[in-house]
C-alpha cells in the first residue's frame, strides 16, 4: 500500500527566509573578496541582514537566515567542512545565542547598534572558543584577542548603524 | 555634512552609546592585558652556574659576585638592573646597560657571572642583544 505523498507547502515566512538568506549569502561571498589580514577580521556584512530579520520578523527567522548563510556561503566558497566553516558556524551559533538574550533588553534604551555590537562579540567569542579548544590549543592564541575585539567594536557599531538606518526607512515607508 | 552625521547618529539610543563605550574600553583593556609590557619582578644573579642572589626589582640594591677573574658588580634600581662593572676583557655584559624586560639577560662569560630578569610570567625564555 502506498502512502499518500506529503505536500510541503512553503508559506510566506519560508519565502522571506529564502530571500533574506540569499541577500546574506551574496554579501558573504562579496565580502570574501576583501583581503583580510587574519581569518575572522572582516566586516561581517551578512550580520546586517540577520539583524534586520531579527528586528522585523523575530529570532527564529533570523536564526534560519544566519545558519543558511553559513552553510550556503561556505559551500559557494569551497569552504564547507573546512576549519573556516566550523569557525563561522561556531561564531554564528554563539552570536545567535547572545542575540536570543539581547532581544530581552529594553528597546527604548538599546537599539540595533547594541544588538549588532553584542552579536559581533558573540561571533568572535564563539570563534575564539572553538579555535582555542580545537584548532590552536595554545594560550598564545589570546594575543590575537585585542585585534578581534577592535574589529568587533568597529564593524559591530558600523553594521548596527546601517541596520538602524534601514529600519528608519521602514518606519518612514509605513508612516508615509 | 553635519546633517548627514545626524541622520546616522539618530539611530543611536542611550544604551547603545554605553555599550559602545564598554566595547571600546574592553578592547583597550584587552590590548593592555595581552600586549602590555611585562614588568620583571626579580633579578637573578648566577655565578659558575649556581644562583647566588635574587634581588627584587622594586627597590635599589647592589651585589658583588666573585668569579675566576675577580668581582662583578650588579646594580638594581626599581624596574631595572645592570652589570655595573666586570673584570672581563670585552665588557659585553657591562655595555648592554640597563635590562628592563623580563627574560632579558646579561652574561659575563669570562667571569662566569650572569644576570637574568624574571617576570611573574615570562614572555620569552631569554632575550639577548
Amino acid at each position: 500500500m502506498m502512502t499518500e505523498p506529503k505536500r510541503v507547502v512553503a508559506d510566506a515566512s519560508d519565502f522571506r527566509v529564502a530571500r533574506y538568506a540569499a541577500a546574506a549569502i551574496a554579501l558573504s561571498v562579496a565580502e570574501a573578496a576583501i583581503p583580510s589580514p587574519l581569518p575572522g577580521v572582516k566586516p561581517g556584512l551578512a550580520n546586517i541582514i540577520v539583524l534586520l530579520v531579527l528586528m522585523r520578523h523575530g529570532w527564529a527567522e533570523a536564526a534560519w537566515v544566519a545558519l543558511l548563510r553559513v552553510f550556503a556561503a561556505s559551500l559557494l566558497l569551497g569552504q564547507l567542512l573546512a576549519p573556516g566553516f566550523f569557525l563561522s558556524l561556531a561564531g554564528s551559533v554563539a552570536s545567535l545565542a547572545v542575540l536570543a538574550a539581547a532581544t530581552r533588553l529594553p528597546s527604548r534604551w538599546f537599539g540595533p547598534v547594541s544588538l549588532s555590537l553584542l552579536a559581533a562579540f558573540g561571533h568572535i567569542g564563539g570563534q575564539m572558543m572553538l579555535a582555542r579548544l580545537w584548532l590552536v590549543p595554545h594560550e598564545g592564541l589570546w594575543a590575537l584577542w585585542p585585534i578581534f575585539s577592535m574589529t568587533a567594536t568597529i564593524f559591530g557599531a558600523a553594521n548596527g548603524l546601517i541596520v538602524a538606518r534601514l529600519l528608519s526607512v521602514d518606519d518612514k515607508e509605513t508612516a508615509g | 555634512m553635519w546633517r548627514h552625521a545626524a541622520l546616522w547618529l539618530c539611530g543611536m539610543r542611550p544604551g547603545d552609546y554605553a555599550l559602545l563605550l564598554v566595547a571600546v574600553l574592553a578592547t583597550g583593556y584587552a590590548g593592555r592585558h595581552f600586549w602590555g609590557a611585562d614588568h620583571p619582578a626579580l633579578a637573578v644573579v648566577r655565578a659558575g652556574g649556581k644562583t647566588v642572589a635574587s634581588l627584587p626589582l622594586d627597590r635599589p640594591g647592589r651585589v658583588q659576585v666573585r668569579g675566576p677573574l675577580g668581582l662583578t658588580h650588579i646594580e638594581v634600581e626599581p624596574g631595572r638592573a645592570r652589570v655595573a662593572a666586570d673584570p672581563g676583557p670585552r665588557q659585553y655584559c657591562v655595555k648592554q646597560g640597563w635590562l628592563t624586560r623580563s627574560g632579558a639577560a646579561a652574561i659575563c662569560a669570562p667571569n662566569e657571572v650572569s644576570l637574568l630578569l624574571e617576570g611573574r610570567r615570562s614572555s620569552y625564555d631569554s632575550l639577548s642583544y
